[in-house]
């Protein structure tokens, strides 16, 4: 590998920034294809298949063997609302190799005995969201059901591509809610992105069940192909 | 896994910048039971210092080995690790499996 590739490499990651590395195993050629350039790439097709699995692998294409080596950041769930359906989502995500955070003002709710061993921030959005780096490795949810604190949440999440985004809530619920996030300013294809009501329709009752509703809503956005995702 | 790898990458940098003779090992294919991914690295250098891992301690040695030599030809290897190949390579994997490592230069 060429110092300045692993160089580019390196500082495609750290800028949490998905890069492939495409090597010819018997030919000894290598080259790194960023997230953005996948699209034009001759090997786009595999390339876009295996960023969204997240594997590395050999591939057999037209220009023989390749290994490519996948770099993808690791996903983040961000959960606004330190309550209930957070006690089993945060460790749900935890187990499928998230960072999870939780963000609410609410002291009595945002407290590190109800989530152990989880990052708990007990700030408004506007303040503690922005250092958390949301992007499109990020899923993000809303679960407080209190305009104050998802609206501003919800809005910090459509200023940015993350590749989830749900809110809590029934239709009537989202109802008030859209309109109050269009008054802001939010466009009709914006809030289209808002998955509501939240996560499967699984039939899910209690707090746990509609975490793993939520859990397999998110994992469906991030592994299936969007048009696909769309038809289930 | 991710940030395991990435120190590793940002090690085989590190070292290279710094003027040492550096070999990144890779697991590029596993058959059967393999103790580490694809996409596992490995970084050597010329001293036979390492860091990261391509199976669970069984071939590390071997790896090691062969990737000074690839810091001193400069040519990419690719290494087979298994059941069958025990007797040529002197290590195998003990839980059965198979895996093959791609060894390259940095430079």
């Amino acid at each position: 590998m060429k110092l300045d590739l692993l160089h580019t490499l390196n500082a495609e990651r750290a800028a949490r920034r998905a890069v492939v590395v495409v090597t010819g195993t018997e030919t000894g050629t290598q080259r790194l294809v960023k997230a953005a350039d996948v699209a034009t790439d001759p090997l786009a097709e595999v390339i876009e298949k295996r960023l969204r699995m997240g594997k590395s692998g050999m591939e057999e294409t037209a220009q023989g063997r390749v290994f490519l080596t996948v770099h993808v950041p690791s996903p983040q769930l961000v959960i606004t609302g330190a309550v209930h359906i957070s006690q089993t989502l945060a460790p749900l995500g935890q187990m499928l190799d998230y960072d999870v955070s939780i963000v609410d003002p609410r002291t009595a709710f945002a407290t590190p005995e109800r989530f152990p061993g989880v990052k708990v921030l007990a700030e408004w959005p506007d303040a503690a969201l922005p250092p958390l780096n949301v992007d499109r490795y990020t899923a993000f949810v809303t679960l407080t059901h209190d305009p104050k604190i998802d609206d501003p949440a919800l809005l910090h999440a459509l200023s940015r591509d993350c590749f989830y985004i749900g809110a809590l809530g029934s239709r009537k619920t989202h109802g008030r809610r859209l309109e109050r996030l269009k008054a802001e300013g939010v466009s009709d294809a914006a809030l289209a992105r808002i998955h509501a009501p939240i996560g499967l329709a699984i039939g899910a009752v209690s707090p746990a069940e509609i975490a793993v509703a939520i859990m397999a809503e998110i994992t469906m956005r991030l592994r299936v192909k969007q048009d696909k995702a769309e038809a289930a | 896994m991710l940030g395991r790898d990435e120190d590793i990458l940002k090690a085989a940098e590190d070292w290279s910048k710094a003027g040492r003779g550096v070999a990144l090992a890779t697991v590029v294919e596993t058959w059967g039971s393999a103790p580490r991914p694809v996409g596992s690295n490995l970084v050597i250098d010329e001293e036979g210092n390492f860091l990261g891992s391509v199976s669970g301690g069984c071939v590390e040695g071997a790896v090691v080995t062969e990737a000074i030599d690839v810091i001193e030809s400069g040519k990419p290897k690719t290494l087979e690790f298994g059941v069958a190949d025990e007797t040529a390579w002197k290590v195998g994997l003990s839980c059965g499996g198979t895996i093959r490592v791609y060894v390259e230069k940095v430079s």
